[in-house]
């Protein structure tokens, strides 16, 4: 890298990142020492404690986190880019809506059960909301603007949840069974169901490193897209790719969580500039701080109830939000 | 002069070559068409200026030289090649665009935005090179944006801007380069800055220069080639002093007019009549 490559925001980048490595085996091993139980540091080494056993169920937890969150963090920015739309998260583009009704028609139709089962629902149901979502926004004239996307994501998300909502309804047995998935938690899962998602998470994540440069190119507007001679519709649908795959497996794992998605790809953004070789990796890294450290917080605010990760990433997030709103950088794309 | 009227044939200027050649092309959106069986050579190393009244298919033609939109008949070729059966990654390496439609994400750096011009030259594995850093250098040295290289894109005014944009497609270090209306929204001081860098490119590496201008004044001051577009077709095209004339104006922007000599650049100079002047 010479003069010529922005050198104060690649040295920031960099910077970030080492920070970011450590504040997250920092929360990490938070997040595997605190709970209702604490326990020592001394564990960490001793096979042979009696805690070990929860320090191995919160040790796989925290791993799950961890993938969740940069699975969002990551999946955020490409929705952002992609669109071209600073508030589109994939839950308002429509996947978290769509992951649920498919779980709960897979549940009172099919009579799946078990999480392994409820991923490859939650995951078709994902990848159709997102092509049905693209699909609506592309008719009529000038393709899937981002406006379009997001009016198309949110009658979709409306129309998708009251059909959820009204098979709950009628149907308690797979409410009770649905309520387990529903609340948004990376706890309990086991590790088995991390591995489940993780081929598809690998894929999406590799999808995304090769987007960072489609996106560099189609942020320019696609006629500059093409002239770079990128092609735009075979572009937007790897970038789009590698969002059902990342946002859609971490919905199926930890079920549906806001807010990361949307806040993690605006904070860092503001930090790095809108190259997403920089912001991508970041997001990620980001994401998995702070699902992490909200798991962690959420198992000690209110003992001896855990509060959903969900809502604790929100808690946590909207602060350090409203702080960047106020400073004028959150920017549109 | 050339003034043709039904069928235009290929019009190229006597010795001169083409890579760039509209061939019997028509174009449109839908059902609409907007160019009807167009035939256009673009002379090598010069600078052609397509010129004609709102709606007369100028950019449409461009879009479709630059392969943004597929030909309902006829082709574009480049190098004797139909444009759009090459992959376009090949054509971004000979042949460079600057839409109108053109948007840079806040807070992008001039550096960041003109260093995405090298993007046809860089792939996935391929690394930053010492090739991708002179070419970003010497096309913000072209464009007098080296002192601008640190600063967020959004925060230049429009002249700066527009200058950064040309800087990213000189860039992509195309032996030809489209440039869709690229003086709009600017003054006038504005309009010969960044029209003296366009020249200064032509000068320095035999850039082929194809514009649309709709400011006649301008475009005969800058054009080698100045091709004259009425309702999609071609209604004049050669030199300026060949292709204004009163005559001309008066088919292709419905005006009536003196023609006289610029005294700065000795190219033709258009003086409006009007109702109120005789």
């Amino acid at each position: 890298m010479t003069l010529l490559q922005a050198p104060a925001r690649a040295t920031t980048a960099a910077r970030l990142g080492a920070v970011g490595v450590v504040a997250l085996l920092l929360v990490g091993t938070a997040s595997v020492l605190v709970g209702s139980r604490m326990l020592s540091p001394a564990v960490l080494l001793d096979a042979g404690d009696p805690l070990r056993p929860i320090f191995e169920a919160r040790f796989e937890r925290t791993l799950l986190g961890v993938a969740v969150g940069a699975a969002l963090g990551l999946a955020g920015a490409l929705m952002q880019g992609l669109t071209r739309n600073p508030l589109a998260d994939p839950g308002i583009l429509g996947i978290n809506a769509g992951a649920s009704l498919a779980m709960v028609l897979g549940i009172s139709l099919v009579g799946v059960s078990g999480m392994q089962a409820y991923i490859w629902f939650a995951f078709a149901g994902a990848a159709a909301a997102a092509l049905l979502v693209h699909g609506i926004a592309s008719l009529g004239g000038g393709g899937a603007t981002p406006v379009k996307l997001a009016v198309a994501g949110a009658a979709v998300t409306a129309a998708v949840t009251s059909w959820s909502t009204g098979v709950l309804m009628v149907d308690r047995a797979t409410m009770e069974s649905f309520r387990f998935w529903q609340v948004g938690t990376v706890g309990g899962r086991g590790i088995d169901v991390l591995l489940t998602g993780l081929p598809f998470l690998v894929v999406g994540g590799v999808l995304a490193l090769v987007g960072a440069r489609l996106l560099d190119a189609l942020a320019l507007g696609d006629d500059v897209a093409r002239a770079l001679g990128r092609r735009a519709g075979l572009d937007r649908a790897v970038v789009g790719l590698a969002i059902v795959l990342l946002a859609g497996t971490a919905t199926a794992l930890a079920g549906p969580i806001a807010f990361v998605g949307l806040v993690v790809p605006h904070a860092v953004r503001s930090l790095v500039g809108p190259a997403h070789g920089r912001l991508l990796p970041l997001a990620a890294l980001a994401g998995a701080i702070l699902v992490v450290a909200a798991d962690t917080l959420g198992r000690v605010v209110l003992p001896p109830a855990e509060v959903q990760v969900g809502i604790m990433a929100a808690v946590l997030g909207v602060p350090f939000f409203l702080v960047l709103v106020r400073r004028g950088r959150t920017g549109a794309l | 002069m050339t003034v043709t009227h039904e069928r235009p044939e290929v019009v190229v200027p006597q010795e001169s070559t083409s890579r760039l050649v509209a061939d019997r092309v028509t174009l449109g959106y839908g059902e609409r068409t907007v160019v009807r069986d167009l035939s256009l050579a673009v002379p090598d190393h010069r600078v052609s200026v397509i010129v004609g009244a709102n709606a007369c298919g100028k950019s449409t033609l461009l879009r479709g030289m630059a392969r943004l939109l597929r030909p309902a008949g006829g082709s574009v070729l480049l190098d004797g090649e139909a444009i759009h059966r090459l992959p376009s990654r090949q054509v971004a390496r000979t042949l460079g665009l600057l839409p109108q439609s053109a948007v840079a994400p806040e807070g992008l750096t001039v550096t960041d935005l003109v260093s995405r011009g090298r993007h046809p030259h860089s792939g996935l594995l391929r690394r930053w090179s010492r090739e991708d850093d002179e070419a970003v250098a010497d096309a913000l040295a072209l464009t007098g944006t080296l002192d601008l290289a640190d600063r967020p894109v959004d925060q230049l005014s429009g002249g700066q801007r527009q200058r950064v944009w040309v800087a990213m497609a000189l860039a992509q270090r195309t032996d030809l380069l489209l440039l869709d209306e690229p003086t709009t929204y600017l003054d006038l001081a504005h309009q010969v800055e960044l029209l003296d860098v366009l020249r200064d490119l032509n000068a320095a590496r035999g850039t082929t220069i194809v514009m649309v201008l709709h400011e006649l004044a301008m475009a005969s001051r800058y054009a080698d080639h100045l091709v004259a577009m009425q309702g999609g077709r071609v209604v004049a095209a050669g030199t300026p002093a060949e292709v204004v004339t009163p005559d001309v104006v008066r088919r292709v922007f419905d005006l009536e007019c003196r023609v006289i000599e610029d005294p700065v650049s000795h190219t033709p100079l258009v003086v409006p009549v009007g109702r109120h002047h005789h």
